[in-house]
């Protein structure tokens, strides 16, 4: 068939679709947003099989259908959801990942190389690495804020610009603020919290390492707060993500 | 893609069993165009039906009683308990006639992409009777048989968490891996990764 087409993409999210098919949504590389219709994928002798679950990394080929366009060969580049499922706290952190993606992708097709890049660079890190899934997600929800324009100020006051290190954090305001422009109602967090969020935002993970995990709670509810004030709706996996100190599971 | 509410609903109406998503567009637009007290007729079903059924207090299950038939037959072992997500499972389940012990339904999937936590869930229910004898009798095996795919996965990793630290108690998790007629090749990761760590000795 002539327009079929390939692309790279992360599984967002499944709905099922009548009797056994369902609508997969995926962040691709090239076509942004794609909602695209996989046939008979419920059924256990589905030669899908497990590929199209939430969290798959995948190439795969479709055929544009009337309303929506149809999966008609997919591989697995990454099993992301493997390393996933196996830990709920690194799941419930995926979750939010996805559920972000989602949201700021928000335009059907309007590419955005960036959000996928940093989609699966971050469940990477969750799936494959050791790192703390809360700082993982952190700095992932910094940098799709900061490629979306409205990324916390974490360095210069968010109004006027001063030079930090500053000591007010505001939501409404935008972030960190000078001791001159700080209104009524922000917040005073610990300076190492401030310290961590300027570090996740730009990926200095040597010295997010070495955060307390006070001040690394801290930032998590100001990174929740930040995003929640910008999206019209809340995000329902976000509060589900597990924060707690690390728990070895099996 | 519509805005708000219309979307809302044609999203709902297309998650129904046998609703594609130009039937759900159509249904919609049927209802918004309908009159109040035919929508009104409609709303009053669909809640009765929610109220009129009842839940055994015991597992979970849909019964016609507060205690289900199968958590009152004393024949049914109490000290093995099958943890399922809904209750079709249950019927699943009892069809392969294998299975004596007794179950617990979760309600579920933990699945934070809409909204369900374990506060959602009677995994509390679950705990509290671990540690409630049934029939002078403790539970020492629980066999997990939630859904062999992503949300499935994650809630069997968490109940495995909760449960490990009961003493004597025997955790499983149902076997599950390539389905029969099929080449190994073929076999997805998840699914080959599952049957691997699920391999008997012969
Ligand atoms: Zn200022
Ligand atoms: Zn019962």
């Amino acid at each position: 068939m002539a327009n079929l087409y390939r692309d790279t993409g992360v599984v967002l999210r499944v709905q099922k679709l009548g009797e056994a098919d369902r609508i997969i949504t995926l962040l691709t590389q090239r076509h942004g947003k794609l909602r695209a219709v996989a046939k008979g994928v419920r059924r256990t002798t589905s030669k899908f099989g497990a590929r199209l679950e939430p969290f798959g990394h995948v190439d795969a080929q479709f055929y544009p259908g009337r309303t929506l366009d149809i999966v008609t060969q997919v591989q697995t580049l990454d099993a992301f959801g493997v390393g996933l499922v196996s830990d709920y706290q690194r799941y419930t952190a995926g979750c939010a990942v996805l559920e972000t993606a989602d949201r700021l992708a928000a335009e059907e097709g309007e590419p955005a190389l960036r959000l996928y890049l940093l989609v699966t660079g971050a469940l990477r890190a969750l799936a494959t690495t050791d790192r703390d899934p809360s700082l993982v997600l952190d700095a992932f929800l910094l940098r799709a804020m900061s490629f979306a324009g409205w990324a916390p100020a974490v360095d210069e006051c968010a109004r006027c610009g001063e030079a930090g290190p500053h000591r007010a954090f505001s939501v409404q305001g935008g972030g960190v603020m000078c001791d001159g422009c700080r209104p009524p109602g922000s917040s005073s967090p610990a300076s190492d919290t401030l310290r961590l969020l300027a570090a996740l935002l730009h990926g200095r993970w040597a010295v997010v390492d070495g955060v307390s995990p006070s001040a690394r709670r801290e930032a998590s509810g100001l990174v929740a707060a930040h995003l929640q004030w910008h999206l019209e709706r809340q995000l329902r996996s976000l509060p589900l993500v597990e924060r707690r100190a690390r728990v070895a599971d099996d | 893609m519509y805005e708000g509410p219309v979307q809302d609903l044609i999203d709902e109406l297309g998650r129904l069993p046998g609703v594609g998503p130009k039937s759900a567009q159509r249904i919609a637009f049927h209802l918004l165009a309908a009159d109040p007290a035919d929508i009104g007729k409609l709303q009053d079903a669909l809640q009765k039906v929610k109220d009129g059924v009842v839940f055994c207090d015991v597992c979970g299950n849909v019964s016609a009683e507060t205690t289900c038939r199968i958590c009152r037959d004393p024949r049914r072992d109490p000290s093995v308990v099958c943890v399922v997500e809904e209750p079709k499972d249950v019927l699943a389940v009892e069809r392969t006639r294998e299975f004596k012990g007794r179950y617990h339904v979760l309600g579920g999937a933990l699945d934070p992409l809409s909204g369900v936590g374990p506060d959602q869930l009677r995994i509390r229910q679950l705990l509290t009777r671990m540690s409630t004898r049934t029939d002078g009798q403790d539970i020492t095996e629980i066999i997990i048989a939630t859904d062999p795919n992503t949300e499935g996965e994650a809630t069997a990793t968490y109940l495995v968490r909760m449960l490990r630290d009961f003493p004597g108690l025997a955790v499983t998790r149902l076997a599950s891996g390539l389905p029969m007629g099929g080449d190994l090749e073929f076999a997805d990761e998840l699914t080959l990764g599952r049957a691997l760590s699920g391999r008997r000795s012969m």
